[in-house]
């Protein structure tokens, strides 16, 4: 997903020459087509997060699409004044991308864990929230954030990601992708869970549970709309994401649906990392399985909601 | 503790500096609030710029030529509003709305609303990489205009500030030139006190940019020094201009009482005016 996000990047500098690329203190190698071919619009500015924001913002100013990255939680923890005020204050086309969205980095530690980027980012007024499930939906969202007004986070994921998403479903910025419909639940999902969540939609299936999956690749802004529809037919919904519970994608649902007045009872709960710092080394893998981020987790939840 | 006393200036103000600084008093007195020392002390730098430096056309603020100018130390926002009235950008009867619920121009400059800001500033440290991001944007569009920032010393206690530096110095931005205003005073007590910045313009030739130190009271100095700029083909210049907080006024000179003022009193205002010759 990484590599995708920056070839395309490369792909989009080549045919508009507002596109600029800012990296911290990259890995080698890191776009050397685009440092190759366009040295002018590219940059690699060490590591001083707050300055490459600053910059990044002084650039688009003036007109420039800045394309920023390094790790995930560098890029927002650690500059997080410069992101509100220098990106979000003047609304600037500035992405930053942050490398590690969540658990990737596991085996490093919570230094390097990008556990409430999005909490943090949702508090600020005109960012854009993006993080797609897998490589073929960078692919295809990329583009779209080419003529975007304003800035966006750009979450990545680890790489490799298996591919659950349809290359045949044109991307938008702002829309929630209905993968699967049903009415006794609604499981809402973004960035890498998605898969997750299909799969235990599956194993509801079989059980004769009938649960919708919405793929929510903009967690910002949320389209409310869409999962007001759905949870106003469903008894149950269940939010999953790869982030703490505090602030994420769950409370965001769980907005929604407080300020939604429904006729019936719903049953709600939120599936993420608990308030903790995790405390585990490992892979994404066992770390999300520590915290209960799995698809049986997400079947057995809807179904002892649906069983109440 | 630092034995180090601030240096006392003894610079005479011309009719137009000393008219800047009633002005900017009635918009204290009209708004109940301001920074007066951080003001006073940039009076000249801004005045300098303006009148004989800035390529701009205040008829028309976003002109694509014009030069940029950064206010990074926001809190001195009243000299920058001060200037852009008299420069045009917007009438003079805003000044006397001075932070009010139907007025444009607040505590710290924000860009979209006042015509002639380039960047919204007020928490510190944030105008250098900004300027550092439109000197590089000039340079890929082979732009001539030029780009100003005017940062503050107790703003150089931010890290941020630092790693723009070493940016700049690294691209080699001979179009961007820093004045720095070093009245040597900060919120708490002097910087000696709070957070040293000596030997500073070793510190910032050290950082790789071309230094000059001037008077920052004196408009001659300070049009000697910017007309040189770049002081170097290959630098940033930076222009250290040693000024005193609250310049101007003898009861507010160098005294942190006056390092941001509410509910200025009548006999306050008569002493300020009379002092600055009104």
């Amino acid at each position: 997903m990484r590599k995708t996000c920056l070839d395309m990047v490369y792909e989009l500098a080549k045919t508009d020459n507002r596109v600029v690329f800012i990296g911290s203190d990259l890995g080698i190698g890191t776009l050397k087509e685009f440092k190759a071919e366009m040295p002018e619009r590219f940059f690699m500015e060490g590591v001083s997060e707050a300055n490459l924001i600053g910059m990044s913002a002084g650039l688009a100013l003036e007109g420039k699409i800045v394309y920023a990255n390094t790790i995930a939680t560098f890029i927002t923890r650690r500059c997080f004044e410069q992101v509100c005020l220098d990106l979000c204050l003047h609304n600037v086309n500035v992405r930053i991308i942050g490398n590690g969205g969540g658990l990737v980095y596991a085996p490093l530690g919570p230094t390097h864990l990008a556990t409430e980027d999005i909490a943090i980012l949702r508090a600020l007024p005109n960012m854009t929230i993006l993080a797609p499930a897998d490589a073929t939906e960078m692919r295809r969202m990329m583009p779209r954030t080419l003529d975007h007004h304003g800035p966006i986070y750009i979450r990545l994921g680890k790489g490799g990601d298996p591919v659950v998403t349809d290359p045949s479903q044109p991307f938008e910025i702002g829309k929630i992708f209905v993968m699967r419909e049903g009415s006794d639940a609604v499981i809402v999902s973004t960035g890498i869970t998605l898969k997750r969540a299909l799969d235990a939609a599956e194993s509801l299936h079989a059980q004769g549970i009938e649960a919708a999956v919405l793929h929510c690749p903009t967690v910002k802004p949320l389209d409310a709309a869409v999962i007001r529809r759905f949870a106003e037919v469903a008894p149950v919904i269940v939010a999953v994401e790869e982030h703490t519970i505090v602030g994420g994608l769950g409370s965001a649902v769980a907005e929604i649906l407080a300020e939604s007045d429904f006729a019936s009872l719903k049953r709600f709960r939120r599936i993420g990392i608990p308030d903790v710092f995790p405390d585990q080394y490992g892979s994404q893998d066992t770390l999300l399985a520590r915290y209960s981020i799995t698809a049986e987790r997400i079947s057995s939840t809807v179904e002892q909601l649906s069983a109440k | 503790m630092s034995t180090k006393t601030v240096p006392i200036s003894n610079t005479p103000l011309d009719e137009r500096s000393r008219q800047f600084r009633r002005t900017i008093v009635k918009a204290i007195k009209a708004g109940n609030r301001g920074h007066v020392g951080s003001s006073f002390s940039l009076v000249e730098i801004l005045r300098v710029l303006y009148d004989d430096v800035l390529k701009f056309d205040s008829a028309n603020p976003r002109w694509p030529l014009r030069d940029r100018c950064i206010l990074s130390k926001g809190h001195g926002c009243l000299a920058l509003y001060a200037v852009l009235a008299d420069k045009g950008f917007f009438p003079e009867s805003e000044l006397w709305k001075f932070c009010k619920p139907e007025g444009m121009l607040g505590g710290h400059p924000e860009y979209g609303k006042v015509p002639g800001v380039e960047a919204s500033t007020g928490s510190l440290g944030h105008g250098l990489s900004i300027g550092v991001g439109m000197a590089l944007n000039a340079r890929i569009d082979k732009s001539s205009h030029r780009t100003f920032v005017v940062i503050s010393d107790g703003e150089s206690n931010e890290g941020s500030v630092w790693e723009a530096a070493l940016c700049a110095a690294k691209h080699m931005l001979s179009n961007l030139v820093v004045l720095l205003d070093y009245n040597k005073q900060q919120s708490y007590g002097t910087t000696y006190e709070v957070l040293d910045l000596d030997p500073l313009a070793d510190k910032w030739r050290a950082f790789g940019f071309a230094v000059q130190e001037v008077d920052g009271h004196s408009v001659a100095e300070l049009r000697s020094a910017l007309a040189a700029t770049p002081f170097q083909a290959d630098k940033p210049s930076i222009i250290i201009c040693h000024t005193i907080k609250g310049k101007g006024i003898s009861f507010v000179e160098n005294n942190l009482n006056w390092h941001h003022k509410t509910k200025l009193s009548d006999e306050e205002m008569q002493s300020l005016m009379a002092e600055l010759g009104a």
